[in-house]
């Protein structure tokens, strides 16, 4: 992959005088940075990152695992979660056009949006049309996707994440590094310095002591809720039956956005729909133990279009595609669009846990960015690889989405497409025509033995030449033995005496093979 | 019972004494092994890399050296490796369906539903959790990915190892976490590779364990490696030279231990079975690091 430019954000660099090693906010939020294990690199030689993410998602992986373990259905409900979403995915467009029927029917008004730039638009209209020049946000990784808040910047609007790591990300000039937690990259310490640099009304004697950093942002937010007119959010749930939308989140900014400005601008992803009211039962138990290891979610917002003298009087939702009816489309693929964003796969990910979210290069990180950002680009990339295929991901899925087979398709595509590269093709030719044939297989066996040259006198290799390096730069290898294992079944079955049927003269191809006869009966 | 063998690729290349631990094992449990010579490698390094299609020959040629076990000709497969059976199970079919081989994607499929990993196949076939082992040594145990996630295996393994005479096992922290193998992984993610093996390495080595074991060589060679070079490089030892690091052991190796036939290294001109000076247990318990070579 090509390093990709990043764009400056205004509130980046000059904005203090302390400058904060983050991500700058690239140009495109779905494929930013150099190639993964290039990123990956990078990432490894920051030990303060490394310390931070360790420790935070060691955290949160016990807390999940005792509010999933005291729960006696929690197979049960994981399945209703995945039946329930391939019924979505299996009729969505007419459970979109019954969402955009009954939000209509309930005073909203409904747009779609075939991509980010279209969605941006939409929203940028909306927000001047009230004469605004302030939005406040709702954490939403919709908007993160298509690069909302910089493209509102564009047309003059400010954009102010009201979420606290949200903001501390934005404060920073910086790019989420987690689903969940984008700050998750930030101890707390750091997270002093950039609130007493940007905030602007940040006491001056500001600790890091988290309830007062708490109480700092607080006080900033709690003018902007009081000021701002428009607002704007993303969904966690769309329900089709009722045109209801639903936000869950933890912090009540999300209340205050959804409740105190006079409009509401919603923009969702296609996915997020559910079909009826009554599946919200099955979710809002799923997330919040997923997500933040919590038994129920401390604020759930639920709001159906319009209500006369009760919320914002004007309601939005845009419906955004950006690459989803691709996605869509490819059977193998599309249980990604499954996600509810609680991001478990991220914290019990042992690649996500050493690298970060910045890796990645993506809003999308960890496995569900590994295998959601290239379908949803559609373009080659290296993140299926960024994976060890241990599984960990699945087992933790609320939705049991099949992350390790996803990426292992998504590697069959990037071969099939000629961006594996031709060393590796070559080699896995080669490999091929030696490994589907018995007696070739074991010439190649028997001559592995000239490798034993390799080895120090101690027998162990700690050199490879080549492409080998890339495994002795960090690990030895033993050498290869004397005899393989059929050399010495050859031995083993000659002292046994010769019983019948059992692989009588293994070593030697040229005598017919009883494991092989089978051949004729087929 | 007559069981065949699939020693797996690296098995029969690198690491002989897993599959030979297998015969001598079922052999002294009263059972048939039979090893099918037309057998080479189930296709996991080229499904998981993404060569699906080049994967297809190799998947083909397993499935027609153990198609006698879908006829009843054997009773069943066993494979000394837990990811080489999930890949049997999981994905051997898969692929021949895509390529569009239907009836051999169905005789894979007969073939996997009488496939066990070696735990599976002790437990739940064979019924027995104490083979009359005897392997009186410290060790710990790192469960495989595969084993854990992709099969289910549970705490077969442990339970076998539970039985065995004189054997001292040492919980080993963060046991479940991956080492950071992940086949083709470990070259083409290399520095992060690295990274998860070094925290498997210190883990490894905070047991005080003489031996690690597993049920997948796979990750054993790639954790093996890491324990080797950490102690060249002296990180471990408190003098910094001379300390043999910890051994990996294939679960099958332990399994097949006995008072007549106890484990021998399989390579004594190497490092790892040099004696060095002095005598001594070749493991300490609580915790501290062995310092000096295994008597046996």
């Amino acid at each position: 992959m090509n390093a990709r430019p990043a764009r400056t954000s205004s509130s980046d660099a000059k904005a203090g005088n302390v400058t904060f090693l983050g991500m700058p906010t690239p140009a495109d939020p779905l494929r930013w940075g150099p190639s993964f294990p290039d990123a990956a690199r990078r990432e490894l030689g920051n030990e303060q990152l490394r310390r931070n993410l360790g420790h935070a998602t060691a955290t949160i992986r016990a807390k999940r695992a005792a509010v999933v373990g005291e729960v006696p259905d929690w197979e049960a409900l994981r399945d209703a979660g995945s039946a329930l979403k391939t019924q979505v995915m299996d009729n969505l467009p007419e459970l979109l056009q019954e969402l955009e029927r009954n939000v209509t029917a309930r005073g909203g008004v409904v747009h779609w949006a075939r991509d980010a730039a279209e969605a941006n638009r939409i929203v940028a209209d909306l927000v001047q049309a009230k004469g605004a020049t302030e939005v406040v946000k709702v954490k939403s990784m919709a908007t993160q996707e298509i690069g909302l808040n910089e493209a509102l910047e564009e047309e003059g609007i400010h954009a102010t994440e009201t979420d606290l790591a949200e903001l501390i990300v934005q404060l920073a000039g910086d790019m989420p590094s987690h689903i969940l937690v984008p700050a998750i990259h930030r101890n707390r310490a750091e997270i002093r310095d950039i609130f007493t640099a940007r905030m602007g009304d940040a006491p001056p004697d500001l600790s890091d002591v988290p309830r007062e950093l708490a109480m700092a942002a607080r006080a900033h937010l709690r003018r902007k809720f009081l000021s701002a007119k428009v607002a704007v959010s993303g969904a966690n749930f769309g329900v089709a039956e009722t045109g209801t939308l639903s936000v869950v989140e933890s912090e009540g900014n999300g209340r205050m956005c959804l409740t105190l400005p006079e409009t509401l601008i919603t923009v969702m992803g296609i996915e997020k729909l559910i079909p009826r009211f009554q599946d919200l039962e099955v979710f809002l138990q799923l997330l919040p133990r997923s997500s933040t290891g919590e038994r129920m979610n401390p604020y759930t917002s639920m709001w159906t279009g319009v209500t006369p003298g009760d919320g914002p009087q004007e309601f939005h939702l845009i419906l955004l595609d950006n690459g989803r009816t691709r996605v869509l489309a490819d059977e193998a693929g599309r249980s990604a669009l499954h996600c509810i964003r609680c991001s478990a796969c991220l914290n019990v990910c042992p690649v996500y846990e050493r690298v970060g979210g910045h890796a990645y290069g993506s809003v999308y990180p960890g496995p569900i960015g590994a295998i959601l950002t290239p379908q949803l680009t559609g373009e080659p990339s290296d993140l299926p690889y960024a994976s060890t295929l241990c599984g960990a991901c699945y087992e933790v899925c609320p939705v049991k989405i099949d992350i390790p087979s996803i990426l292992v398709d998504l590697r069959a595509r990037e071969v099939e497409s000629g961006h594996a590269g031709k060393g590796w093709g070559a080699a896995m030719k080669a490999a091929a025509t030696v490994m589907s044939d018995g007696a070739r297989f074991r010439r190649a066996a028997g001559l592995g033995r000239a490798g034993r040259v390799l080895a120090g006198k101690d027998g162990t290799i700690t050199r490879l030449p080549g492409p080998g390096a890339a495994w002795t730069d960090s690990r030895d290898l033993p050498r290869p033995p004397k005899q393989t294992f059929h050399g010495w079944w050859a031995d083993h079955e000659k002292a046994a005496g010769t019983e019948a049927g059992s692989g009588t003269e293994p070593g030697t191809e040229a005598k017919p093979e009883p494991g092989t006869g089978t051949e004729e009966e087929r | 019972m007559r069981i065949a063998l699939a020693a797996t690729c690296l098995g029969d290349a690198m690491f002989p004494q897993a599959p030979t631990a297998v015969v001598r094992l079922l052999e002294r449990l009263g059972h048939t092994v039979v090893v099918p010579a037309g057998q080479a490698c189930c296709g996991q390094m080229h499904v998981n890399t993404g060569y699906q299609r080049e994967a297809v020959p190799v998947i083909r040629n397993h499935v027609r050296a153990f198609a006698p076990v879908a006829d009843g000709e054997w009773d069943a497969v066993v494979v000394p490796s837990g990811s080489c059976t999930g890949s049997i199970r999981h994905q051997q079919a898969m692929v021949l369906d895509r390529a569009g081989l239907g009836a051999e994607a169905r005789t894979a499929t007969a073939v996997a539903a009488r496939t066990y990993e070696l735990s599976e196949l002790l437990i739940d076939v064979l019924g027995v959790t104490d083979v009359g082992a005897w392997f009186p040594h410290r060790v710990t145990y790192h469960p495989t990915c595969h084993s854990l996630r992709m099969l289910g295996v549970g705490d077969r393994p442990l339970r076998l190892l539970r039985a065995v005479e004189g054997i001292d096992l040492a919980e080993l922290p963060g046991a479940e976490g991956c080492c950071g193998f992940g086949g083709t992984f470990a070259v083409k993610n290399a520095d992060t590779s690295a990274a998860m093996l070094a925290d498997k390495v210190r883990a490894v080595e905070s047991t005080g364990a003489g031996y690690l074991t597993a049920g997948d060589y796979s990750c054993l060679m790639h954790i093996g490696g890491g324990l080797s070079r950490s102690c060249r490089s002296g990180t471990t030892a408190d003098d910094g030279r001379g300390v043999p690091p910890v051994r990996t052991v294939h679960l099958a190796e332990i399994l097949a231990s006995t008072h007549e036939m106890p484990w021998s290294d399989p390579d004594p001109g190497g490092r790892r079975g040099r004696s060095l000076p002095g005598t001594g247990a070749h493991e300490q318990a609580g915790g501290s690091r062995h310092t000096t070579e295994v008597a046996r």
